[in-house]
């Protein structure tokens, strides 16, 4: 056999910084990343096998053990969890005859679980082999097992049907759906491709975009709301070879799927934003750092990005401006919820492992390759595009004086129409209840697992960034839930593994904080371990980044809004208990050696 | 007014902190003049005879019965000490948490190097014998412990001013040297 | 040459060129913010988060932040040293740190930091993880049991070729230390020493070099980490 890894390296320069894009298409081609292959990456890469496997353990899709020629990935968010992924993973189970974590002895099939997939709105869902399958129950996934082993394509297993909107785009053909219920000015219809390249950059300088950016006071949608004009003008300020544009489109906050949608219904509006950026910073390159769990709109995308260059809104001097020359790649991640940490993602951009960097130096001074870097979120750059069109004033009139424009929120859990809307900012969340049906709402949580959860007692809050302030997860959890269980558990789980493990802080804290939960959960909680899990939580503050600083909001942010459910669970009779159980601890060793246990209880 | 109280004990350890009880050397004679001992191996007293006013824990649990004890040490003291590494952590016995139960008792009676007598591959199983815990337990993850005194094992002179301190009311000297892990 | 400039931390007014990490402003001014992580010569990553100061009301790390002209750091306050003391204690439980079993015990920079924060007991309970020992270089022992991640021999050791021996494996709280498999072989004595004087702890040995000082004359035996420093 030729050496893949030869051929892939060479494709991309043996350069070392692109080897996310040799290891993902290796890992696509031979369905794992063998031993033999990354030893010749290292030597073609004049690095250490050690230092190759360190980036491949780091992301959930790579593996240096084969995952199978079909590789089913089954979303554990908690979501997911609500519409019965239980009874979907069993059928998979009982169906495949194995067990989640393997691989069938043929090597056919491979069961996993993975974090959110970005499907809230129609969960159940898996990807297999990059292809989204939503709204499962156990009868399809028995039928999927069945295919498979049939030997159908896996456009067959999609029998189903496609999605809605774009999604039937033949570049797409999707199971997905877009589900947007309500549109404001970023996923308004009123946009007219290219308008804003042909009719107003060209008469505008860079400047005068980032002025009316300023103007308009946005702020960066991907939940830090940092100010998008002052990021663009530090970027353009910033000394360097080159200018880097980077659109962070690997939302992985449990329960966002907004981004999805926008990429999907609107890709155009997101690429023509980076233009204008690019434009605004001086830079000549994009860069679509794209969540791997999207990795189904590859052809998709790519066709719309060539479109544009085709049509010369891409390319050397862009609507016939001298000299402005930019265009987009698409980089994907493999499975890392901390590369959305803009620093992190950068690495990864680079072929490393998704660690944070230490800031300072900022990415708009020192960011991708070590250049002035500009990294926004999806919706950011759509909505530039409308400001720009319509200018920075327009854009006051919506929202409020803090928080100006729209939020596009991804809505999910316990109600009736789940899915992508688009509100002023300013809205509350009582408002939000009704708009979508919910009904006896029990918590929201706001912002996914590092935001809030909040219970009826203050729905009357507002979205912005001064009070609710979000990326635009919104999970609606009814009357029915053991938010304890089903839901802070989850989250707690899910930071344990997501954490890239650097800082010692967040590496341990939430394991020791969500084993005192599952204490607490099992009946042998007293009321200093309350105490303990707030005094402790604080620890994770000394973290690098927003995820590390977040890791225990889960536990952190119900025991301060839903007290009375850990309290209640408290042993009453007891000051202290640290869960030590004789009867169980002693239960292995007398199995083994074959006695019943018989305790000798002490005179006293 | 009587005398405090003192009971020792030791558990999943190897005597090395009650050697080192000793090693106050002729203060102990001071000590014997300041306190009354109860059950102890100092002075070979089985079982509390009275209420304690300090009770001195050597060693983890390891088995059914150190947590007896211990748990009767917590029941009949007043205060309650870890004293070593071992009743801190688990120390070199907590070496096996990690390794299931099984290979550690296959290890020890099947198939370790100098096991070569037990051809019948027998098992220990009588209800006689404490039970084997799935690991080594530091005390104070069993029962409530008061203070923690480190050192594998405590230096002596730890052990002589933590005494003097509690039993005369008196501020804690913790001199850098007195203070170590090992 | 940088310019000098002055800042103040806990009060005291100090002086440094700037640019430098507060970490080492602070040692040139006999002032000791503990370390672990951080090692001279090599790119800091503010990894085991023992050196965080307050600056301006944010946790910063002082081995990563450079001082700037009229910077106000508290460090040795007893929020921040509860904040360290917590650190050096969830390290100890994260791992399986038997110092009384340990060739590094009295020389390990984690076990210092217990005595100069006088750590009786951690106050999080043991995780007692399952970790291996990996022996199969000629020269060095590698025991995941004792590593803290402080990703020093990662950054510091490196073969004539430029290619790291150590690398990070897998990520969270399965996050590992490993010795590359083929490097490691062929690694020379003089890396072996290297690598196991950038170890903090006693997790990187020098194969039959074990206990050389005998107890009372190891470097914490009878002074206190930092005393280097402080005046």
């Amino acid at each position: 056999m030729e050496n893949i890894a030869k051929l892939i390296a060479w494709k991309y320069g043996n350069d070392r910084t692109r080897l996310m894009d040799m290891l993902i298409e290796i890992q696509e081609t031979e369905g794992y990343i063998s031993k033999a292959n990354a030893r010749e990456l290292a030597a073609l890469l004049g690095t250490s096998l050690a230092d190759i496997e360190q980036t491949i353990s780091f992301y959930h899709f790579l593996s240096m053990k084969p995952r199978g020629k079909y590789s089913i990935y089954l979303n554990n968010s908690v979501v997911a969890n609500m519409f019965g992924r239980q009874a979907i993973r069993d059928a998979f189970e009982k169906a495949a005859g194995i067990r989640f974590g393997e691989v069938t002895p043929d090597g056919l099939i491979g069961l996993f679980d993975t974090a959110c997939i970005g499907m809230s709105d129609q969960e159940p869902a898996a990807i297999i082999n990059n292809k989204v399958f939503t709204r499962l129950t156990p009868f399809r996934a028995k039928e999927i097992i069945r295919y498979i082993r049939e030997g159908r394509s896996l456009n067959e297993l999609v029998h189903e049907g496609f999605g809605d909107g774009k999604n039937q785009d033949p570049r797409l053909r999707a199971m997905v759906s877009s589900n947007i219920r309500r549109k404001g000015m970023v996923l308004s219809d009123n946009y007219h491709y290219g308008k804003v390249l042909r009719e107003k950059l060209t008469v505008m300088s860079p400047e005068a975009v980032i002025a009316e950016v300023k103007h308009s006071h946005l702020r960066g949608r991907g939940g830090a709301g940092f100010p998008t004009g002052f990021k663009w003008e530090f970027c353009r300020r910033a000394k360097g070879d080159k200018h880097y544009v980077v659109c962070n489109a690997d939302e992985g906050e449990p329960g966002t799927f907004k981004d999805r949608v926008i990429l999907t219904e609107k890709p155009e509006l997101v690429f023509e934003g980076m233009t204008v950026a690019g434009y605004a910073i001086g830079g000549d390159q994009g860069i679509l750092y794209l969540r791997y769990e999207y990795r189904y709109m590859k052809d998709y995308l790519e066709g719309v990005l060539q479109n544009m260059r085709n049509e010369g809104l891409l390319g050397k001097n862009i609507c016939g401006i001298e000299g402005f020359n930019f265009d987009i790649r698409i980089q994907y991640g493999a499975g890392a919820y901390v590369c959305g940490e803009e620093s992190a993602l950068l690495e990864s951009l680079e072929g490393k492992r998704g660690e944070p960097r230490d800031k300072p130096p900022f990415p708009v001074e020192k960011g991708y390759l070590d250049q002035p870097t500009i990294i926004n979120n999806v919706e950011t750059f759509a909505t530039v595009v409308r400001i720009i069109e319509n200018g920075g004033e327009w854009f006051t009139q919506f929202g409020t004086d803090d928080s100006t424009g729209t939020k596009i929120l991804s809505i999910s859990g316990d109600c009736m129409f789940p899915g992508v809307y688009e509100v002023n900012w300013g809205f509350n969340v009582a408002d939000m209840l009704d708009m979508v049906g919910a009904y006896d709402v029990q918590a929201v949580q706001v912002g996914g697992p590092s935001g809030t959860l909040i219970g009826p007692d203050e729905f009357y809050r507002t979205l912005g960034y001064s009070d609710l302030s979000t990326g635009g997860s919104m999970i609606i959890f009814g009357k029915q839930r053991n938010l304890l269980r089903d839901v802070v558990l989850n989250f707690m789980e899910f930071f344990i593994d997501e954490s890239c493990g650097s800082c010692s802080t967040c590496r341990n804290m939430p394991q020791v904080m969500r084993n005192k939960l599952l204490k607490i959960l099992n009946g042998r909680g007293v009321k200093k371990d309350l105490d303990e899990l707030r005094e402790w939580g604080k620890v994770l503050q000394a973290s690098r980044c927003g995820l590390g600083q977040t890791a225990g909001n889960p536990i952190i942010s119900s025991l301060k809004n839903f007290p009375h459910l850990y309290e209640q669970l408290l042993q009453k009779d007891k000051d202290f208990d640290q869960g030590f159980d004789l009867e169980a601890s002693v239960k292995a060793a007398n199995a083994y050696v074959g006695r019943k246990a018989v305790f000798h209880h002490h005179e006293h | 007014m009587s005398k405090p109280v003192i009971a020792t004990t030791s558990l999943a350890g190897c005597f090395g902190c009650h050697m080192s009880i000793l090693d106050i050397d002729e203060r102990i004679l001071q000590l014997i003049e300041l306190v009354e001992f109860n059950k102890s191996p100092v002075d070979d007293i089985k079982t509390f005879t009275k209420p304690v006013d300090i009770g001195i824990i050597e060693g983890g649990c390891c088995n059914s019965e150190n947590v007896e004890v211990l748990r009767s040490f917590r029941k009949n003291c007043k205060i309650l000490i870890s004293l070593g590494e071992c009743a801190i952590m688990g120390g070199l016995p907590a070496m096996r948490n990690g390794i299931p139960v099984e290979e550690c008792i296959e290890e020890a009676y099947l198939n370790g190097p100098t096991v070569q007598l037990n051809k019948e591959r027998i098992l220990p199983n009588d209800d006689e014998l404490p039970m084997l815990l799935d690991r080594v337990y530091p005390c104070h993850e069993i029962v409530k412990i008061d203070y923690f005194l480190p050192g594998c094992p405590p230096r002596a002179d730890l052990i002589w001013e933590a005494l003097v301190a509690l039993i005369t009311g008196n501020p804690l000297k913790l001199p850098y040297e007195v203070v170590k892990f090992d | 040459m940088s310019e000098l400039i002055k800042f103040k931390i806990d009060g005291t007014e100090c002086m440094a060129e700037s640019g430098t990490y507060i970490v080492e402003a602070a040692r040139q001014n006999g002032i000791y913010i503990p370390t672990l992580c951080n090692m001279p010569g090599v790119k800091p990553k503010g990894a085991c988060r023992i050196c965080t100061v307050r600056i301006n009301g944010r946790l910063m790390t002082s081995c990563t932040t450079p001082v700037t002209m009229g910077m106000e750091i508290e460090s040795n306050t007893e929020q921040i040293n509860e904040l360290r003391k917590s650190i050096v204690e969830l390290l100890f439980v994260s791992g399986n740190h038997f110092c009384p079993a340990c060739e590094k015990s009295g020389n390990c920079e984690l076990q210092a930091l217990g005595y100069y924060y006088q750590m009786m007991v951690p106050r999080f309970p043991y995780d007692f993880p399952q970790k291996g020992v990996d022996a199969s270089s000629p020269y060095i022992i590698k025991d995941q049991n004792r590593c803290i991640m402080c990703k020093r021999c990662i950054k510091a050791i490196r073969d004539d070729q430029g290619r790291p021996l150590f690398a990070f494996r897998n990520r969270g709280n399965h996050l590992e230390v490993v010795l590359d498999e083929d490097l490691g072989k062929q690694m020379t004595p003089e890396l072996a020493e290297a690598a196991m004087n950038a170890c903090p702890v006693g997790s990187i040995l020098v194969k039959e070099k074990g206990f050389v000082q005998p107890i009372g004359q190891r470097k914490f035996d009878h002074k206190p980490i930092g005393s280097d420093v402080a005046v």
